[in-house]
């Protein structure tokens, strides 16, 4: 880490535009200019800027398919990494209900500020059929306003209507929060952290996008365990990982 | 309605006074005093959600038997988002051929118990075994015999 920020610190006391590609991996900081690849071979001035606004690592990902031929579609993005969750569009969040009032639910996501929920956006909900939810109760659904405008909306069905998993969280298990980078790799495909976990005993796990994650096995002595080797996880390297997976396992 | 509109008023002092009118509240409307802006093309396009960045799993998952819906639901989820077609193509029947076929069996007594008359109810319900079969001897008019 400390030869990535001299580079960094080397760059910015040049402080001219770099392109993209080249810093691909490194760290960024805010305030840097990017230039993307179209910008470099072709001299044109758009007017936009990329300037970097997080520290973090620089990212990219390749548009698959490729059906068009131009190559448009490329994902930039910094790696960063955060406690405090800002609201998006589809995310998949764990809520905790906090108030009732009339027509919708108020649900605390980790935000600025509580989302709404419809009591009419949960599967199978009419006016005279309501969802059981109470006051205290857990909730996995995902936006679908969520801007810095307005208050944030949440559902739990998708568009078709259905729930796919979304709505009420069961009785049990145990919620605790941990940051949203820890999250993303979680839910990174081929993750190894879940399927060690997996071997261990019988789980259950929600993860929302907002930080938040519930366990569930059948024991609280478990439950408990599966809390700590989560939160643990993002200060400790593969090898501590496996020798303590190693010694839950014999346990 | 306008004043304008008044009955006893020519069609041409009308259409007349239509545009003074239409005159009057265009120059009412206000608008910008400033040269035609180009439009800038970018190619940037801004997105606040991670889901684009990387392939993330479905958020709610199950090990070992735990939750049998939830190990559906990954199954189900995860094979969306790669999507990776079903090489079966086997459409998962709710109800098995064989039970459609013992449905069928029975729909047709018990649909056809509609269209029989009251009198004719009591024989249904000595064929109870499990089959409904319509009546066929249908009761005709006996001539007394002297």
């Amino acid at each position: 880490m400390t030869e990535a920020a001299a580079v960094a610190a080397e760059s910015l006391a040049g402080s001219k535009a770099r392109a993209a590609r080249t810093v691909l991996g490194q760290v960024v900081l805010p305030g840097e200019e990017l230039l993307l690849p179209e910008q470099e071979d072709v001299v044109r001035r758009c007017g936009d800027r990329l300037l970097v606004t997080k520290c973090g690592r620089l990212r990219h990902k390749e548009p698959s398919g490729g059906s068009s031929g131009s190559g448009g579609g490329g994902v930039y993005w910094v790696d960063s990494q955060q406690k405090r969750y800002v609201p998006v569009k589809g995310d998949h969040v764990i809520g905790i209900v906090t108030a009732k009032s009339g027509d919708i639910f108020k649900v605390d996501v980790g935000g600025s500020e509580p989302a709404s929920l419809s009591y009419l956006a949960f599967e199978g909900a009419t006016k005279r059929n309501r969802p059981n939810v109470q006051v205290g109760d857990l909730i996995y659904g995902q936006f679908v306003v969520a801007n810095k405008d307005m208050e944030p909306e949440m559902v739990c069905i998708d568009s078709c209507g259905r729930a796919n998993g979304m709505g009420v969280i069961g009785q049990d298990g145990l919620l605790f929060k941990v940051t949203l980078g820890l999250i993303r790799k979680l839910l990174a495909p081929n993750c190894e952290i879940l399927q060690e976990l997996g071997k261990l005993y019988p789980l259950e796990i929600v993860f929302g996008m907002n930080g938040r994650i519930w366990v569930k096995a059948k024991t609280i002595q478990q439950t408990l365990i599966l809390a700590n080797v989560l939160e643990a996880c993002e200060h400790m390297t593969a090898d501590q990982r496996k020798q303590i997976f190693s010694r839950l396992a014999e346990s | 309605m306008t004043w304008f509109m008044q009955r006893g008023l020519d069609s041409e002092t009308k259409k007349q006074l239509e545009e003074e009118e239409k005159k009057i509240i265009s120059e009412e409307h206000w608008y910008l005093d400033l040269p035609e802006l180009k439009e800038k093309e970018s190619f940037i396009i801004e997105e606040q959600s991670f889901l684009l960045c990387e392939d993330l799993l479905y958020g709610r998952m199950s090990f070992r038997g735990f939750n049998p819906e939830v190990e559906k639901l990954m199954i189900q989820m995860n094979s969306k988002n790669k999507a990776e077609e079903v090489e079966d193509e086997t459409v998962e029947l709710d109800v098995s051929d064989e039970e459609m076929a013992r449905r069928y069996e029975t729909l047709v007594g018990t649909i056809g118990k509609k269209f029989v008359k009251k009198r004719d109810r009591a024989n249904y319900e000595e064929d109870e075994n499990g089959d409904v079969q319509p009546v066929k001897t249908k009761k005709m008019f006996l001539k007394p015999q002297d």
